[in-house]
């Protein structure tokens, strides 16, 4: 029976990309060997990459036949979708208001990802450190980025 | 040979003990001391999340400071392991063995003690060696022409990639990938744009901070969440007095700490086997040359001193080939590199003559910082241990923040924020999927450069591939590479028949596992 292997995702992905490479660099000269254009590079790694995926998934076709498990055991949707809010967070609050409002969101946000974390307790560590974030980076390091503002600009 | 040595080393020290570097300089050990002491955190998250902020500091004063981290980590790392049993850092995954127990026996101290002897020696031995070595290894390195840069380099990245943690054909898979990661951008040459999918920002290639901060921040993070790791700090109660070991313990641990030193040095100097390497190989000759291996295991102090010598002196020995030839053995090293890149200094066998400052005030630092370390290991071992009880649960926000504000400093550029978080994205879906994200780095810091040679070296041999094996020196880079790729192979091929026939046998000693929230290294 055909059984799910980790490696077969492995490989495919390693070909996947491969692809993407090797298909992309044909759009630029790819050249000689002796005079070699911009396109052979990325041609050549891609074809390799494609090689390296098949070599991952050939070799765990005769290993042990256990189903494998690619996520985690326990899903923490709620967490990988928190740490992945605060930079998108620090990005929108950053544009439109500011270092203070972008890593208050940022930090905040990214706190409450842990199972064990209050709102409150996430409230608290986000002050403390946006305070700590404006003094060291507005104040002492002098990073060009407003402190507080209003709009796109 | 000895004078000049002690000229240019005078020389370094001057450099180093300039106040502005000096301060760098214990600033970097302390803070990587810091972070080798916490779970969660290792000298490679947090030279990324420091890079960006040596963007605006002098060079010297840079690499004095992110060297620093590194090798101050490894102090902190082992008193995780000693003290709590918590293999954090692979290097010192294998000092819990006995480490631990001795912990447990009351005699932790000594054990610390004995750990901060074998890290000064170790390193110390380190350090000479890089001082005599590097420069006939430049001159050597001064011959080369671009067949020889190139295997060399091809040496390097088959040996980071293979030897590293993993299976090595997911090594050797990430390497790649580093490799093209590297290519996005303009063609050197051409200055045609590659691989950017038509995104203007891509134009000037993907920012090593953004591919650092994702891979070993981010994945990292959505790694290590909810996982709590047990901390128990029954037995940490270790006062300064305890410290000092005793007469017996010390005249045990003198002669594996000399040999770990020994061990340590070679491994340093074989591309790719860092000091996670050195410290199982060095425990593994421990045991098996002892009179009575049944104590190991079970709290012999040999088995504390040994690794950790191994290790320091692989740390340091890991700069050599990094300083000299530009060829980095792995990732930190690579990222080390990266460093130097950013303000614009071109690493390679030319690196000593044009920026003697760099290098020698580099040496002289690794022994104002090894000396700092010891002195401010010993009384602040409790402050490092309260920080322990720092839950990840406020770590990883407050890294998050540093990582997008770093990612943004770096070009005051919101995209490479983004860029950083698909970038750590695809590095947790390769997380699952088995692959150790490590060698990417490796492969993107000498992508570059690895191109513009071969493509020198085609040009100059007019398409002749064979220029790389009928230049003697060039040969042998290639033909150590098939006998790393030949090993490998046969390992791979007796592992199979074993598989067939029963359980695997286990080459290295069985260490710990590490714990969910180990830092990729």
């Amino acid at each position: 029976m055909f059984k799910i292997k980790k490696d077969y995702y492995a490989g495919g992905l390693m070909i996947l990309l491969g692809l993407i490479a090797a298909i992309e660099g044909q759009n630029y000269n790819i050249g000689t060997l002796r005079q070699m254009g911009p396109g052979f590079f990325p041609v050549a790694l891609g074809v390799l990459l494609i090689f390296l995926g098949l070599l991952i998934a050939g070799t765990s076709l005769g290993t042990s036949d256990e189903e494998e498990h690619i996520l985690p055991e326990r899903l923490e949707w709620k967490g990988w979708f928190c740490i992945i809010a605060g930079p998108a967070l620090f990005i929108i609050f950053g544009k439109l208001g500011g270092l203070v409002p972008a890593t208050f969101a940022c930090v905040f946000v990214a706190a409450l990802g842990d199972r064990s974390t209050t709102v409150k307790g996430a409230l608290i560590l986000a002050a403390g450190v946006t305070v700590f974030g404006v003094v060291l980076f507005s104040y002492l390091l002098k990073m060009p980025m407003p402190v507080l503002k209003w709009g796109l600009s | 040979m000895i004078e000049t040595a002690l000229a240019d080393l005078t020389y370094g020290f001057g450099v180093a003990l300039e106040p502005h570097n000096l301060m760098w300089c214990i600033v970097g050990v302390l803070v990587g001391n810091m972070v080798g002491v916490l779970p969660g955190m290792g000298p490679l998250a947090t030279i990324s999340i420091l890079l960006p902020l040596t963007f605006g500091m002098k060079p010297v004063a840079a690499i004095l400071m992110l060297a620093g981290i590194y090798y101050g980590g490894q102090y902190g790392g082992a008193i995780c392991s000693i003290l709590l049993n918590l293999p954090c850092h692979p290097p010192h995954a294998v000092t819990c063995l006995d480490g631990y127990p001795l912990t447990k026996q009351g005699k932790g101290g000594t054990a610390l003690g004995i750990t901060v002897i074998s890290s000064f020696v170790g390193a110390s031995w380190g350090i000479t060696e890089m001082i005599f070595l590097a420069p006939v290894l430049v001159q050597v390195a001064l011959q080369f022409g671009p067949a020889e840069v190139c295997s060399l380099m091809l040496l390097g990245l088959l040996a980071g990639s293979t030897l590293a943690r993993g299976s090595p054909l997911k090594g050797i898979a990430m390497t790649v990938l580093g490799l093209l990661i590297g290519l996005v951008g303009a063609d050197l040459e051409t200055g045609v744009p590659r691989l950017s999918f038509g995104i203007l920002e891509l134009y000037d290639g993907v920012e090593i901070v953004a591919l650092a901060l994702g891979l070993f921040g981010i994945a990292e993070f959505m790694k290590s969440i909810n996982q709590e790791i047990k901390i128990d700090l029954k037995y940490s109660n270790v006062r300064v007095r305890d410290m000092w070991p005793s007469g017996p313990d010390l005249k045990q641990s003198i002669l594996p700490m000399f040999r770990g030193t020994l061990i340590g040095s070679l491994c340093a100097l074989i591309p790719g086997t860092g000091p996670t390497i050195a410290s199982f190989v060095s425990y593994a000759t421990e045991k098996k040359i002892s009179k009575n291996p049944g104590k190991f295991g079970t709290g012999a102090i040999e088995g504390v001193a040994c690794p950790e010598a191994s290790t320091h002196s692989s740390v340091q020995g890991d700069f050599i080939p990094t300083m000299s030839l530009g060829i980095p053995g792995d990732t930190t090293m690579a990222l080390l590199l990266g460093a130097l890149m950013i303000q614009g200094i071109v690493p390679g066998p030319q690196l000593i003559s044009q920026h003697p400052d760099i290098f020698w005030g580099l040496i002289a630092s690794f022994w104002v910082g090894n000396i700092a370390l010891v002195i401010l290991n010993v009384p602040m071992i409790g402050l490092w241990v309260k920080l322990l009880t720092v839950p990840y649960k406020y770590l990883y926000p407050s890294a998050l923040f540093f990582v997008c504000i770093g990612v943004y400093g770096a070009n005051n550029d919101m995209f490479q924020v983004g860029e950083t978080m698909v970038i750590g994205i695809f590095g947790y879906i390769l997380l699952l999927l088995g692959f150790h994200p490590a060698p990417v780095l490796l492969g993107f810091v000498l992508g570059p450069r690895f191109e513009e040679n071969f493509r020198r070296a085609m040009l100059i041999s007019r398409g002749d591939l064979g220029v790389f094996v009928e230049r003697p020196i060039s040969a042998i880079f290639i033909g150590l590479c098939c006998v790393l790729i030949g090993a490998q192979v046969f390992l791979w091929l007796r592992r199979m028949r074993k598989s067939a026939k029963g359980p695997v046998d286990e080459i290295v000693p069985q260490a710990p596992q590490p714990p969910a929230t180990s830092p990729a290294e």
